[in-house]
């Protein structure tokens, strides 16, 4: 085991019936880099995250966080993961402030360790407003913000963010691309994310995902190189869009010129 | 980070869910006002000029094939619907604390609705000389009843992420386990079937085993008994949890 190599992934196959979300994905990421899992939506963005975290077992494969096996060591690599799944879900009838307490009962921590540990959390993320407010009161940037929070407050080595700008305001939004900056500095921070200039602002290394598979893993910029205008935008379409073109698209817009 | 305190974590979060909602304040008033219906109009407690609480303990297989559900519908459907099973699961805790913190924080509710019950006992004592043991293996095989009606519960709102659907299944499944051993039903089927199948189906009821509490039998077998559909149904809502994400 390498020592900063924190997460690796080895040939993941995740299948729902005939259907293959997530075919032969394999990468690793370093401690200190922040990657980004772009694709379009039902690519296996969300599929792959879930497997990392332990949320689903793979059908193949392996994933080792920190060394540990998440298939026979789930507990030992659950720990030192971070996870913001998407649409950040939270108990409805709790307050932010036993929301977050509850999840840092959880990963391990009592009494003063536990209370510094939701204080930290919530001046990361800004809640204190919001504090003993229940959480179906809370506005969507407010409950992000809250299960946001949850993924930090045990200070873990990997976080793995699903969409964590979804459903943020500008200001927001560039708050978290800073903190996910930040935090990735020490850390590994995985996150998907539609927005393409998301990408360029906050992560050391893209990955795009097609249909279950890998197929672009390199730096924003060398990616943005790859097109005449410099352009990670014209990458992206021309990387994910043919097969789609010839599939979906190209019967409507055939449809919509005779019309 | 020992089992235990995982347990007592979810235990405490689950049972603060009933509270913070009004769905406890509705079922102990709802519970409470059936039961003394049941006990002193329907089950003539004062006419029957017994000091025993049979009245009392009767009609708790009935009230409990609709009240229990009603608090375990929402176990695992609800954490399904918010997408909180997600969280709960990514936890560094495995799949049986979580199932066994939920289960038993209901339990324990349904235990507290149980306890508020204790005017009819004190009513019993003021007027007659009852045999206390004999309410007290009552109450005990009415806490046994409703945790195996609740386990029940629990693996069918591990089934879906709809409630009414997990409500209705689980008094289906419920309503067998007391009609298999429910006399008119037994007297019917010993009509074509042998004494020995007559047996063995009652031996599923939660009727069977129900009964020897309320004549203050406390039997290793019937504890036995309630212990294993409990825990059965708690083993199914794991697998059944497995294999949703298994896919």
């Amino acid at each position: 085991m390498e020592r900063d190599r924190l997460i690796t992934v080895e040939n993941l196959v995740k299948a729902f019936g005939p259907k293959l979300a997530v075919n032969d994905v394999s990468f690793s990421v370093e401690r200190g880099e922040v990657l980004g899992f772009l694709g379009p939506n039902g690519a296996g963005k969300s599929t792959t995250m879930r497997m990392i975290t332990g949320y689903y077992p793979p059908t193949s494969g392996k994933i080792t966080v920190g060394g540990h096996d998440m298939v026979e060591d789930p507990i030992a690599a659950k720990r030192l993961i971070g996870y913001l799944p998407e649409n950040a879900p939270g108990y409805a009838d709790m307050t932010v402030n036993g929301f977050l307490n509850f999840c840092a009962e959880l990963r391990g921590l009592q009494g003063d360790a536990r209370r510094r540990a939701v204080h930290h959390a919530v001046e990361l993320c800004f809640l204190e407003g919001v504090l003993y407010q229940s959480i179906d009161t809370l506005s969507k940037g407010y409950k992000h913000r809250t299960c946001l929070a949850q993924s930090l407050i045990h200070d873990p080595d990997v976080l793995i963010l699903d969409e964590p700008t979804d459903g943020l305001d500008p200001n927001q939004k560039h708050e978290v691309r800073g903190l996910i900056k930040r935090l990735g500095e020490k850390k590994v921070v995985i996150f998907s994310t539609h927005i393409l200039e998301e990408v360029a602002a906050a992560c050391s290394r893209v990955i795009i995902i097609d249909r279950g598979r890998i197929v672009a893993n390199d730096t924003p910029a060398a990616l943005a190189a790859r097109s005449p205008e410099g352009r990670l935008e014209d990458v992206f379409r021309e990387i994910t869009l043919p097969d789609t073109v010839h599939d979906h698209v190209k019967p409507v817009v055939a449809a919509e010129v005779t019309a | 980070m020992s089992a235990t305190a995982n347990i007592k974590t979810i235990m405490k979060r689950e049972l603060g869910g009933y509270f913070t909602s009004p769905i406890a304040y509705v079922f102990l008033v709802i519970f409470l006002l059936l039961t003394g219906f049941f006990t002193f109009t329907i089950g003539n407690f004062f006419e029957r000029g017994e000091a025993s609480l049979v009245s009392f303990f009767t009609w708790h297989p009935w009230l409990y094939l609709f009240l229990v559900p009603a608090v375990g519908m929402r176990l695992w459907s609800e954490e399904r619907r918010m997408g909180t099973m997600e969280l709960l699961l990514t936890m560094p805790i495995t799949n049986w604390q979580a199932i066994v913190g939920k289960f038993l924080a209901s339990w324990l509710f349904l235990a507290l609705a149980l306890a508020l019950t204790f005017p009819v006992v004190i009513t019993v004592n003021y007027f007659g000389d009852p045999d206390n043991g004999i309410i007290f293996s009552g109450y005990v095989g009415s806490l046994m009843l409703a945790g195996a009606y609740l386990a029940v519960s629990c693996m069918t709102s591990a089934l879906t992420r709809n409630q009414v659907i997990s409500f209705i299944l689980s008094v289906l499944i419920c309503l067998f386990l007391i009609l298999a051993g429910y006399t008119p039903v037994t007297d019917l089927l010993s009509r074509f079937a042998s004494p020995v199948v007559v047996d063995i189906v009652a031996a599923f009821s939660v009727m069977t085993h129900f009964e020897g509490f309320q004549r203050g039998v406390l039997d290793t077998r019937d504890v036995v008994f309630f212990a294993s559909v409990i825990g059965f149904m708690l083993f199914t809502t794991g697998v059944i949890i497995r294999n949703q994400r298994a896919g």
